[in-house]
This record gives structure tokens, C-alpha cells and sequence, in this order.
């Protein structure tokens, strides 16, 4: 790949919890090009927003630990920097847009004095040369009335707006990598559809690259170029998004695109997916997924799969990969 | 009473909640409902469908009997609720029943599941007599797909799939009439939705209930409801059988909730045209005069500000509440 910006190898996170050590992420990697935008699908417990967390190392410890594994971003390592070398990447090189915008702002200061505090801080602004630069960034997002919204607070914004003002946040100090966890879930559709506009136009006017952590298939094939599905803590596949969007190779991801119910039909019964997600502190020996797989056999349940290169640019952590049925 | 006949009605049901904000002295009311009249036959699923805010929360706790009406009646096989005793709001609540969006708000952690089960037992004494519970609860378990021996279980033990499965469970326990389900499958996992969604048509079906069911997931929406009811800022703007609602929407607000989905095609081309709407929601504290959508409408003309759209049939075999709806299919409202 060319222009690599990011670079995650092996990435193991374990939570020591009372009731035993959970592995969240188990050895996740993968590479992200410059303006790329991954898409990481994943169900409540894939252990998609641990991996983001983990590279932002922004996890609590305890009962979160990373154990394992590499997080190149440039020429830095992020797992081994100091907090205070860390301190200074984050915002400036790696941000990350959460899923609920009104618990990420602080309800007390307006959304100006927010902004502000962010540049005269990290970009040494002066409280002029800062307010000129918050208006310039809200209405870069889309605000409308940005000069009054300066001086709004929090509980003032819809929604919608409030979002805008995290991903002016995210962006102020034009990092190379955006995490967005979930960045549209809280929104109600009509607004989703905007702010997915918003994110996928700024990753094509930077060379901004961005990691979009999501359980919505259509939203992650709308605005990405590759698709990595999550399930248990592992990445199960990984390909180009339209590639595993028409022919998954694994049989969860073809699981999860028949469970999506289609406005277009009406289903006698929806083909979900049988059973219930995999309880993180017992997982099945084998491949996490078998007990649900309807393709699984004798050596599925004894041995984990390793994620074979299934095409070209395509992985996948099953030993079936051609007899998965969309 | 045969099948089609009206089970629940709402008639004009306005709900407005005062605002008296001591702090920052502000007063008004909150138009949460204004004016909403739709009505659930026996065996049917009526989708209530709206954005937060809308109103359809509301509605469904006044169907409930939660809350009160500020004006509206609604009516429960043809007699006013406002009208009933001690005795036959007590029966409603039997017949009447809720599965709400939170399993882990909605269920005791303290009580096993065999309790929170009997539970509407006490309440409720003559229904099932003592001795016949621990045969009722396994029966309740097994129909909604749990296995029986797991009575003895705890909320936290179970999933979130399986957690909504007992809500369900309870809410038939008084073999209810009518479910009134309030966002059921939002918050599951998508390929436990579809467990929870064919769950919930099969009960339907083998026990001959009748449903309300709100979410603001149209594509959730199109594999169970008969007919659907679309609201804006506390009104219906339109209201008709599924497929006419979903695949043909003649409101412009429906159009563009329909258009907002993001969808993908089997080769992952995305589809549609997608409307996105500017602006906001306005507050519901103050609703735009005349048709409270126009401020975000792309069609709206002075028309809309002077005059409210009437909830009409216009020529499309069922009611919108939008001026320049059509039946000439040559010329759809928007697209």
C-alpha cells in the first residue's frame, strides 16, 4: 500500500474482570492508506470501540490492559510513548468523533470556549486569532448561524448540531487518522444522512484518513473503501467494501447482511442468525462463530482458524470460505 | 366482533405539557401530540413511525393510560377509556399490555425470571390459580423461544435478545389483546432483531393480537406492520397500508425519512436518490404556523405558512397532510 498511515499488528486487550479475564481484542491488525476510509463492523462485545480506544489509549486500566501488539502511526509507536508524548499526538495526529455528542462536550463551557480552549492550547493561538478560527471550523461543518452558536451551550443543540461541533472538534487540528465510533448512531436518520455527507466530504477534501466504526453494513459500504468485520474480538474479514458487501467470504457478515431488514421486501420470516452473540468469558473452543454457523463442522469447533488470504486484497477466518452464500 | 373492526381508536388525542421554567421564567406548553386520530383494528400491526420527538412516545403512554389527554378521546372496542370505572380500567390494563425498548430498565435484577413472570399474577389474582404458575411460566417461556428450566435465572444471565424474549413473555401473560410495543428491536444487535422480529409476527399470528408497534426504523417497520402512521412534530402527516406508505410515500416527509435509510443494492451501488434535510427539528414549544414541516421542506410555498394541510385523501387512496400531493403519478409530489 502506498502512503501507509496507520499501522496495527497483533493487537491483543484483555479486561480482568471479577469474574475472569476477558480478551476484547484478540489480535487485530491492519493497515490504513492515506485518505482511506475502513469501515469496522461489529456487533455490541466485536470489540470494534476497544480497538479504537486501545489506539488512543484511552481505555481505563484496570480493568482494560493491552497485552500485546503494535500501533505504528507514522514514524511513531503508540503503545510504548510516554502520556505526556501521547498527550500531544492525540487531537493533532489521531482523533476520535464519539457516538453520544452531548456526553463528549462539557455541559458548563459554550461551545465557543471549547473550541478555543483546543487552539490557544495546542495550536499557542492568540483568544482573537481563536475565535476566528472556532467560526471558520463550525462553518466548515455545516453550522448554520455559526457566530451565534459560538456562544451556545451544550444543551442548546439538537442532536445533529452537536455532532457537527464534535467532528469541528475532531478536525481543528487537521489530524492524519479520524476514529469515528459509531459517529451516526444516535442521530435520527433524516439527520444521519447529513452527517454521514459531512464526514465523507471532509475525507475528500484532507488527505484525512478514517477509521468508521459501525454495525450499519449500508453506512459502511456508503462511504468506505474496505470493510473489516469484527466478531469476538477478532477481525473475521477484510476485503474492499463492495467486494465483501456482494460476495462475503465468511459467514457472519453473510449472517449480518440477510438479518438487515429491506424496505424494498417484505419477509414471511427474516433469515437472521441463529443464537445469541458469544458470551466473551466463555467462548467455544475452535472458531467463536461455529455454534452459530450453519456451515461448521468437526474441525471448526477444535480449531481457530487462521484469516487466509481468500482473493486478491480478501481475508477471511474461516476454513469454508467458498461455500458462504450471500 | 370480527376481524377489522376497531380495537383501539384515538379521536383529535392532544396532549400539551405545561412549560413553567422557574430558573430562566419561561412558560408555554410543549405540543407533544396535537390532534392525532388513528385507529388499530382487531389483528392488524398499526407502525407508528416518527423521529425522537415526534410524539409517538406520548401517544403510546396515553394509550396506556399513563398519561392524560389534555383534549381527544380514545376509545378501546368502542368505549370511551375517559369513561371507565375502577373495575374496567383494571380489565384494560390486562388487555392492553407494553414491551418497551430498554430489557435491562425494564426488568427487576433482583427477581428470577419465574418471578417477574407471576408477578402480574398477584396483581391480577383470578387469571391463573396458584398452583397452575410454575406450569404457566414454562409455558410462557417456551412460546417465546426461552428454554423452561431457566425459570430460576436472573435478568443479567441472559442476552439482550433473550432479556426482550421475557419482556414479551410477561406481556402475554395475561393474554392480552393488544401489545402496544414501543422500539422493541432498537436496541439489539441486528442479527438478533431478526430473531425478535419474527418472534414477535409469530405471536401475532398464533394468538390473534393486535399490535401498535413504534419505531422510527422504516425497513424494521416494512416486514410487520399492515398499515402505518407517519408523525411530525406531534401530528400524523400521513397514513395508509405499509407498502403504499413505505414504497410509494406521497408526504414529502415521508419521502425523505424513506430516502435517508441508507440502503445499498446487491452490488453495494448505494441507492436512491437521498433527500437530506436542512435544518432541524423546530421546537416543539413553538411549531411553525400552518404546516409545521414546511420550514425544512423543499417544496414549501407561502401556502404552506397561511394554510395547515388537512390529513386528506387526495387522490392517492389515502390521507397526507400536504398541499401539493397528487394522484397523477406522472408528476410525484418530489422526486
Amino acid at each position: 500500500m502506498t502512503d501507509q498511515v496507520l499501522a496495527i499488528d497483533d493487537l491483543q486487550v484483555e479486561f480482568r474482570t471479577e469474574e475472569g479475564v476477558v480478551k476484547a481484542v484478540d489480535g487485530v491488525g491492519y493497515a490504513l492508506g492515506k485518505g482511506e476510509v475502513l469501515a469496522v463492523l461489529g456487533e455490541s462485545g466485536s470489540g470494534k470501540t476497544v480497538h479504537a480506544r486501545a489506539i488512543m489509549r484511552i481505555l481505563d486500566s484496570p480493568p482494560a490492559f493491552i497485552t500485546n501488539g503494535t500501533v505504528r502511526l507514522g514514524d511513531i509507536e503508540l503503545l510504548t510513548l510516554d502520556e505526556d508524548d501521547m498527550r500531544e499526538v492525540r487531537g493533532s495526529r489521531v482523533a476520535m468523533l464519539f457516538q453520544d455528542p452531548h456526553t463528549a462536550l462539557d455541559p458548563v463551557f459554550t461551545v465557543g470556549d471549547q473550541l478555543m480552549e483546543l487552539l490557544r492550547e495546542r495550536r499557542k493561538m492568540s483568544r482573537g486569532q481563536a475565535r476566528e478560527e472556532s467560526l471558520a471550523l463550525l462553518q466548515r461543518v455545516g453550522i448554520p448561524d455559526a457566530r451565534d452558536r459560538l456562544d451556545a451551550f451544550p444543551h442548546q443543540l439538537s442532536g445533529g448540531i452537536a455532532q457537527r461541533v464534535m467532528v469541528a472538534m475532531a478536525v481543528a487540528l487537521e489530524p492524519e487518522v479520524l476514529l469515528a465510533d459509531e459517529p451516526t448512531s444516535s442521530l435520527d436518520v433524516t439527520v444521519q444522512a447529513q452527517v454521514l455527507e459531512l464526514l465523507g466530504s471532509l475525507v475528500a477534501e484532507t488527505e484525512m484518513s478514517m477509521v468508521l466504526i459501525t454495525h450499519n453494513l449500508a453506512v459502511a459500504v456508503g462511504l468506505a473503501q474496505r470493510i473489516a468485520v469484527m466478531y469476538a474480538g477478532r477481525i473475521v474479514e477484510l476485503g474492499p467494501a463492495r467486494d465483501v458487501y456482494t460476495t462475503p467470504k465468511h459467514p457472519y457478515t453473510a449472517g449480518l447482511l440477510r438479518s438487515i431488514p429491506d424496505i424494498q421486501v417484505r419477509e414471511e420470516r427474516l433469515p437472521g442468525i441463529a443464537g445469541s452473540p458469544p458470551n466473551l468469558l466463555k467462548l467455544p473452543t475452535g472458531c467463536a462463530f461455529s455454534p452459530r454457523c450453519p456451515l461448521a463442522d468437526d474441525r471448526c469447533r477444535t480449531e481457530v482458524p487462521a484469516f487466509f488470504a481468500v482473493g486478491p486484497d480478501r481475508w477471511s477466518a474461516c476454513f469454508h470460505p467458498d461455500e458462504v452464500q450471500r | 366482533m370480527s376481524a377489522g373492526d376497531s380495537m383501539l381508536e384515538t379521536r383529535d388525542v392532544v396532549k400539551h405539557f405545561p412549560l413553567n421554567d422557574k430558573v430562566f421564567g419561561s412558560s408555554g406548553v410543549i405540543h407533544a401530540v396535537d390532534g392525532v386520530s388513528i385507529t388499530l383494528r382487531e389483528g392488524e400491526v398499526l407502525g407508528v413511525v416518527g423521529e425522537s420527538g415526534c410524539g409517538k412516545s406520548t401517544l403510546s403512554n396515553m394509550i396506556m393510560l399513563l398519561d392524560e389527554p389534555t383534549s381527544g378521546q380514545i376509545y378501546f372496542r368502542g368505549q370511551d377509556t375517559a369513561t371507565f370505572t375502577k373495575d374496567e380500567r383494571f380489565v384494560y390494563r390486562r388487555q392492553v399490555q407494553m414491551v418497551f425498548q430498554d430489557t435491562f430498565g425494564s426488568l427487576n435484577p433482583r427477581m428470577t425470571i419465574q418471578d417477574v413472570l407471576t408477578e402480574p399474577y398477584t396483581l391480577h389474582r383470578d387469571v391463573v390459580p396458584k398452583e397452575q404458575w410454575d406450569d404457566k411460566v414454562r409455558e410462557l417461556l417456551a412460546l417465546v423461544g426461552l428454554d423452561p428450566t431457566h425459570a430460576n435465572r436472573y435478568p443479567h444471565q441472559f442476552s439482550g435478545g433473550q432479556r426482550q424474549r421475557i419482556c414479551i413473555a410477561r406481556a402475554l401473560a395475561l393474554d392480552p389483546q393488544v401489545l402496544v410495543c414501543d422500539e422493541p428491536v432498537s436496541a439489539l444487535d441486528v442479527s438478533v432483531q431478526a430473531q425478535i422480529i419474527n418472534l414477535l409476527k409469530d405471536l401475532q399470528q398464533r394468538l390473534g393480537l393486535s399490535y401498535i408497534f413504534v419505531a422510527h426504523d422504516l425497513s424494521v417497520v416494512r416486514q410487520i406492520a399492515d398499515r402505518i402512521a407517519v408523525m411530525y412534530l406531534g401530528e400524523v402527516v400521513e397514513y395508509g397500508d405499509e407498502a403504499d406508505v413505505l414504497l410509494h410515500p406521497s408526504h414529502p416527509y415521508t419521502q425523505a425519512l424513506v430516502s435517508a435509510l441508507p440502503t445499498a443494492d446487491a452490488t453495494g451501488a448505494v441507492t436512491g436518490k437521498r433527500i437530506v434535510l436542512s435544518g432541524d427539528l423546530p421546537s416543539p414549544a413553538n411549531p411553525p404556523e400552518g404546516c409545521r414541516f414546511r420550514t425544512r421542506c423543499w417544496m414549501a410555498q407561502p401556502k404552506c405558512e397561511a394554510e395547515k394541510p388537512a390529513l386528506i385523501d387526495r387522490g392517492t387512496g389515502r390521507p397526507a397532510a400536504c398541499h401539493f400531493v397528487t394522484s397523477d403519478p406522472a408528476a410525484p409530489a418530489a422526486f
